[in-house]
């Protein structure tokens, strides 16, 4: 099966005939770009538009694919359709107003997101955050795994055909969300951390809430991993389907799940360690073939370890302060804001003035349920980032599927791209 | 003659309203089970457990907008809908689905048409329905319903022959085409049901009617996740609702003749007192009783299935329908006729229970490749598995 290339040129033109910007023709059919590249097309093959409103896109995604028969010869994908402008929005906000728009980034699992961000704004003040405070974020951080890879195996099965594990995943997914909800009072949309500690500490019934879900979980996982792990025709579906081996899993710089299911041994948590994960007791998947059904197991396993990790965090949970003491950087409590005259005056500037940085520039990687987010900060010593730049997994994830598409039949691409759990929120940005 | 005609009017109108219902109840059927394994409760709001439910959608789709694409074949666009909804309300006509009912002017056959090419006719009419979903693909002039229409033209020749050369193991058994026949040989005891002398021919023929109708695994043709609504996509309202039920009425075509092929149609089990005269009405309304549990039966399964399974892909389909499925019906065909011959013709047997027992037990031994062959990963593999080696 022969495989071509993407001989499209797909970078901006710079100027046209009459001095105008020239843009990038989003309609591939009958655009000029087409016409110069007709003969190519043989008369056989089909141009197909998927998305950007389509069942198996996840979000607005558009695919253009170039079919032979059902063959796909040439995916290209077109990018931009939820595009929000965020990190160009953080420069003019205070770090503490920045954490709303990390939610809507992967909105699959903004918990993660808003540690990510937390992290690296602290990394670059230089705040040291309380033990309660590291505990609770990495219960964050492992919630929004398990909310994410649910969301990522019911999404997979329906666009694979099955759709009951679809509806158990998402049940175990409403659970957590209704944590969240107890927690931060927000189900999508949580904004849970601060710079340097949480917007809350957790209430009372929550870590019972939370054990009672651990415990009861892996049987939702079990259910799955029956019905599908060895079912011939899930099997037949995703074996072998966009394979990417270890070199070219690095060479795209994938991360995540992806990166791993090639055979690959990397996870932020255990190579990198914030948080204290390196005191954790727990494995990092790793596949072989690196194709749809690796990584159907990579995160299969991944939340039963994600489980354990909760499990163990709930019992090591310390007592004490959630948040740094400095008042620089934490607002005071609202009854000593009221009474005290100090600490209104702390109250006054942060609400008006926000958080201080040094001059400087910091970045924080975490491993996200899709991969590794970057949160790179760049500071000119005010209370706003000068440039705050993301680096999104699902988006550099996103980049592999044409050659991880081309040569395979129209099924497989869906497949596929199902399988590298894209968040569109955070592709665009 | 004025009997006869009247006669078959009357049933023709009964039949008709049964499956029109039936199919409605089907629907409604369909989201509760399925509601019931996902862990949720199903529409359960529009009359008593939801049964006003289909009343309400088949107003909705009534009162919707019809759309017509601009560049669409006005007149097949608006053929297909009846082309795929008329060959599935046909096919019921041959399958007798009781005893006769004894009335003062003569007995009544419980069927709409005791035609003596019953089972001929069925195969005919089964493979027009495939015009309809083609014809809907190709004149909606939208590339998803394009590959839709393909794939169900494609699927459909597979597995009919496949379906085909299944069923003729049963009419060697019952050296007849007509149903009413086939049912009378099946009806001397529990095993003489085909699907004991013949079960693999069934195990083809349940996958076959599966692809047939479309149904999960192989619904192909509508796949959501990749051609949006496959062949369908374009059609809005009643025409929508035409291809809606139009399925429906497949599954029940589809589960009617397992039972008349395989499960003894209207036969009651461990009894010889459904299959004699005099007929009396208690007969008819037991056998009838009987003949709707078995269909019911496949069609849970149908359900069953559907919301179990993921979707194959289409050269798995492919291959499974003419690499294992039509070799593996031919050889079967060969095996089985040669095993009637020895019995009947050699050895000089009549069929009973002896003889569907032996037969049972040829099945089982060739069963044992066949599953060997399913079950080792031959069929269902990635489509560049062997490239990348």
């Amino acid at each position: 099966m022969s495989k071509r290339t993407v001989d499209l040129e797909l970078a901006t033109p710079g100027l046209d005939a009459q001095g105008r910007p020239a843009r990038i023709p989003l309609t591939v059919a009958g655009g000029e770009v087409e016409r110069q590249h007709e003969p190519t097309l043989d008369g056989e093959h089909m141009l197909m538009n998927i998305g950007p409103q389509h069942p198996a896109t996840h979000g607005v995604l558009r695919l253009v694919v170039e079919l032979d028969g059902e063959t796909v010869v040439r995916v290209i994908p077109h990018l931009g359709y939820l595009h929000s402008g965020f990190e160009k929005l953080g420069e003019y906000r205070h770090y503490n107003q920045i954490i709303p728009l990390t939610d809507r980034t992967d909105y699959l699992s903004p918990m993660a997101n808003n540690v990510g961000f937390a992290l690296a704004a602290e990394a670059l003040m230089g705040i040291e955050i309380t033990p309660r405070c590291k505990v609770l974020r990495l219960i964050a951080c492992e919630m929004s795994r398990i909310i994410s890879h649910m969301v990522w195996l019911g999404t997979t099965s329906i666009d694979l055909g099955a759709f009951t594990p679809f509806l158990w995943a998402f049940q175990e997914r409403e659970r957590i969300y209704n944590l969240q909800e107890m927690w931060t009072g927000a189900r999508l949309t949580t904004s849970v951390t601060r710079v340097g500690g949480m917007m809350a500490d957790i209430p009372d019934q929550f870590v019972d809430g939370l054990r009672r879900f651990t415990e009861t979980y892996p049987k939702t996982l079990h259910e799955i991993d029956r019905v599908l792990t060895r079912n011939a025709v899930w099997v037949g579906r995703t074996q072998g389907v966009g394979v990417m081996t270890a070199d070219e899993a690095i060479n795209y710089a994938l991360s995540g799940p992806m990166l791993r299911a090639s055979g690959v041994p990397y996870d932020v948590r255990k190579d990198r360690p914030y948080l204290d994960y390196e005191t954790y007791d727990f494995d990092v998947p790793v596949g072989e073939h690196g194709d749809v059904y690796d990584r159907y197991l990579v995160r299969l396993e991944e939340c039963h370890q994600s489980n354990r990790i909760l499990m163990q965090a709930l019992d090591r949970l310390p007592d004490g302060p959630v948040n740094v003491s400095d008042p620089r950087v934490i607002l005071p409590a609202k009854s000593r804001a009221m009474n005290d005259m100090e600490a209104m005056i702390y109250h006054f500037k942060q609400v008006m003035e926000g958080v201080k940085a040094p001059v400087g520039e910091a970045y924080a990687g975490i491993e996200n349920p899709k991969g590794e987010l970057g949160n790179y900060l760049v500071s000119d010593g005010t209370a706003k980032p000068v440039r705050w730049r993301i680096r999104p997994p699902s988006f550099i994830n996103l980049a592999a599927l044409p050659k991880m598409a081309e040569g395979h039949l129209l099924s497989d691409l869906i497949a596929i791209n199902a399988s590298v759990d894209i968040v569109m929120g955070e592709v665009d940005r | 003659m004025t009997f006869f005609l009247i006669s078959s009017i009357i049933k023709i109108i009964v039949v008709f309203t049964v499956i029109m219902v039936g199919v409605a109840l089907l629907t409604l059927a369909e989201r509760r089970i399925c509601a019931w394994m996902q862990d949720r409760l199903g529409p359960n709001r529009v009359g008593p457990q939801g049964l006003f439910q289909p009343a309400a959608d088949g107003l909705k789709n009534l009162l919707k907008e019809e759309t017509l694409p601009a560049q669409a074949d006005k007149v097949l666009f608006l053929l297909a809908p009846a082309m795929s909804f008329v060959p599935a309300l046909l096919t019921f006509a041959v399958i007798p689905f009781a005893t006769p009912l004894p009335t003062r002017w003569g007995d009544v056959d419980m069927v709409v048409a005791n035609l003596p090419v019953g089972f001929l006719y069925i195969l005919a009419f089964g493979s027009l329905g495939v015009y309809g979903i083609v014809l809907a693909g190709w004149s909606s002039n939208n590339k998803y319903s394009l590959l839709g229409g393909l794939r169900a033209s494609a699927q459909m020749i597979s597995y009919e022959i496949a379906m085909g050369m299944s069923t003729v193991a049963v009419l060697l058994l019952a050296g007849n085409v007509t149903l009413t026949d086939v049912i009378a040989k099946q009806s001397q005891s529990l095993f003489t049901w085909n699907v004991f002398p013949l079960s693999l021919a069934f195990f083809i023929f349940i996958v076959a009617a599966f692809a047939e109708t479309n149904r999960l695994p192989f619904d192909l043709p509508e796949a959501e996740a990749e051609l949006i609504a496959g062949y369908h996509t374009e059609y809005s309202a009643m025409k929508f609702s035409m291809f809606y039920i139009a399925e429906y009425a497949n599954m029940v075509t589809a589960s009617a003749l397992m039972t008349t092929l395989f499960f003894g149609g209207w036969d009651i089990p461990f009894t010889q007192w459904d299959n004699t005269p005099p007929w009396t009405i208690l007969k008819t309304v037991a056998t009838l009783a009987a003949f709707t549990l078995k269909v019911g039966f496949f069609l849970f399964l149908y359900i069953w299935v559907r919301w179990t399974l993921p979707r194959f892909r289409y050269d798995q389909l492919m291959a499974l329908g003419w690499k294992v499925m039509l070799p593996f019906a031919l050889s079967y065909l060969t095996v089985i006729a040669t095993a009637i011959w020895l019995l009947h013709d050699q050895l000089g047997w009549s069929y009973g229970t002896p003889f569907a027992l032996a037969l049972f037990g040829l099945n089982v031994l060739l069963a044992i490749p066949l599953f060997f062959v399913l079950d080792r990963g031959h069929l269902v593999s990635g489509s560049v598995a062997e490239e990348a080696g």
